[in-house]
């Protein structure tokens, strides 16, 4: 797929948004006055930041409020409604903090439940997609919510959590990457379903010489050569680094160098859950034959 | 609506015959012709004279086919490597994702006929309706911004304007080869449901689940297909012309022949 760096940024950045939201609401730390704004605005920009750079993919964001609609069938739309519901409790509970010194405890709990939502309705847009195996596995929402939740951790100095979430988070990204690698073959679509003729089916002629926007925003195929050494390089920035930092006394110094490292990290991992993603219809473009070499597609030859 | 109806009252849709599809590119152009100038958004090119690339709502994609091997003597005589010609156009289907995924409600499918459209007027452009299509179906156009995809010519098939046979889907109206087919697929007796039932008509991809109502023919093995015989009656119209020649010449040049033939 196509890494539109909108989409990147948006899910990087507000997933450690709302990760930060979730630990203020919990009361860690429980905060007030100046430094509870501090907090604050930093989780409403990365949140909030994502959200607007989310819009920037739309083609016709005129008629992006109506993207609140279809919340009974539509995963975009309950993020929708997830993400202003989070962001409108935790004003309140934050306004409260800020401006009143006033923790209202049982509101903090709601807006960090429903900011974890968000994170997770944000996950099964990409999940819920049979069309891109790699991303249609429980191993995406578990690496959404880890991931978020260990920036969180960081952000909000949590050094012990951000230990453990970093780790849980880390062993979840190199799960959803070996799974990930079989996922194509296992859905079991292949040249011979897509266009159900009976026999070894290639791809004789394209149906046009140039590109399209299928092939443009779906058979993206570009840097994939890189994709071990950047997958090594989100490994130890997103999690195994950071998690070493909170090990030793921190300061705002290591904390700065391990949240950057982090979203960096969290950055790559995402930049190659898109470029990596095969979609099914590559196979109309003679795409992904390299995945079913393996497959069944081959034994039956 | 983006939920799915539970049922429609038909399900209107093609059927595209593989063994007859020549790959003619004309139900692209005709397509494009036509749903550039009526329903909805035209469908716009860019850099048309440089680096081009548009939208379009039906392409064709050629295939290579080699038989898988077989014990020669269970196909006699052997298959051949054969070339298929592959249009490919919205299925219709019937639990279409592309619906479901849409936050606007944009994309919905009609209960009185099954088409599945996308209203321009509430599309973000979101494309998350062209990712969740298996198929290809959809594509965003450039400069509109709005998702463009197959609408059964809806403006066609019920337009009270035009005559009774241009009631037809321009791509089925303009197929030279007569490979595509337009009908109720949900109606048993249907020219389309007899042609889908006598030619055993397929699902493209059916692991993933979205029950197409557009049906493809699969081509006939191409050389079990027995020739015409030649003989003098001629089945054939040309058949005496090519009827073979007598090679022993008579008369004078026949008498040269022999003469010659001795020395
Ligand atoms: S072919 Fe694609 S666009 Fe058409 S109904 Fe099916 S899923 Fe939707
Ligand atoms: S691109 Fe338009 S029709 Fe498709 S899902 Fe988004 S809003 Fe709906
Ligand atoms: S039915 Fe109409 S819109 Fe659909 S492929 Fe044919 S010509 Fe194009």
């Amino acid at each position: 797929m196509h890494p539109a760096p909108s989409v990147i940024i948006f899910s990087s950045l507000s997933g450690a948004g709302f990760g930060l939201l979730v630990f203020l609401g919990l009361g860690l730390p429980t905060v007030t006055g100046w430094v509870a704004f501090v907090f604050y605005a930093i989780a409403y920009l990365l949140s909030v930041g994502g959200l607007l750079a989310a819009a920037a993919h739309l083609k016709n964001p005129k008629n992006g409020y109506k993207s609140f609609r279809e919340w009974r069938s539509s995963w975009l739309s309950r993020e929708a409604w997830a993400a202003v519901a989070a962001l409108l409790v935790m004003a309140v509970y934050a306004g409260a903090q800020v401006f009143a010194g006033v923790t209202l405890a049982p509101l903090g709990w709601l807006g960090a439940a429903l900011s974890l939502v968000t994170v997770f309705t944000t996950s099964m847009i990409y999940t819920q997609l049979r069309t891109v195996p790699r991303w249609n596995q429980w191993g995406t929402p578990v690496l959404f919510l880890l991931a978020a939740l260990a920036g969180g951790a960081l952000l909000s100095g949590n050094p012990n959590a951000a230990g453990l979430l970093l780790l849980a988070a880390g062993a979840a990204q190199l799960w959803h990457w070996w799974k990930g690698d079989r996922r194509f073959a296992e859905a079991g679509t292949t040249m011979r379903t897509a266009t159900r003729l009976k026999g070894q089916v290639s791809l004789w002629e394209k149906p046009h010489t140039g590109e399209n926007y299928l092939t443009r925003e779906m058979v993206y195929q570009v840097g994939r050569r890189h994709a071990l050494k950047l997958r090594v390089i989100a490994i130890l920035a997103m999690a195994a680094i950071p998690a070493a930092l909170t090990v030793i006394p921190m300061h705002h110094g290591t904390a700065a160098l391990a949240i950057l490292l982090h979203l960096g990290g969290v950055l790559t991992s995402r930049w190659l859950f898109f470029a990596e993603a095969e979609h099914v219809v590559g196979l109309y473009y003679g795409a992904h034959g390299n995945l079913l070499a393996n497959s069944a597609e081959r034994s039956l030859a | 609506m983006t939920t799915l109806p539970a049922s429609t009252e038909r399900s209107l849709g093609l059927v595209i015959d593989l063994d007859t599809c020549v790959g003619c590119h004309a139900c692209v152009t005709a397509c494009k012709g036509w749903n550039t100038q009526n329903y909805g958004a035209p469908l716009s090119d860019q850099d048309a004279y440089g680096d081009a690339s548009g939208t379009f709502l039906n392409r064709i994609h050629s295939f290579q086919v080699t038989p898988d091997a077989q014990p020669i003597s269970d196909v006699v005589p052997p298959r051949l490597a054969q070339t298929v010609h592959f249009p490919k156009s919205c299925l219709h289907c019937e639990d279409a994702p592309c619906v479901t995924v849409c936050p606007t409600g944009a994309s919905y499918k009609r209960v009185e006929d099954g088409i599945v459209l996308v209203n321009e007027d509430a599309c973000m452009g979101c494309g998350l309706c062209a990712w969740a299509c298996p198929y290809g179906a959809r594509e965003v156009d450039e400069a509109a911004g709005v998702m463009k995809k197959c609408t059964l010519c809806v403006d066609r098939i019920y337009n009270e304007n035009i005559p009774e046979t241009e009631r037809q889907p321009a791509c089925v109206r303009t197929c030279p080869a007569g490979a595509r087919h337009f009908g109720d697929l949900s109606d048993p007796d249907s020219d389309v449901s007899r042609l889908v039932a006598a030619r055993g008509g397929v699902d493209l991809m059916p692991e993933q689940g979205t029950v197409p109502v557009n049906k493809y023919l699969p081509p006939r093995p191409k050389d079990t297909i027995a020739a015409p015989e030649m003989t003098d009656e001629g089945e054939d119209v040309l058949a005496p012309f090519l009827a073979p020649v007598a090679e022993t010449p008579q008369g004078f040049l026949g008498w040269l022949d022999r003469t010659l033939e001795k020395i």
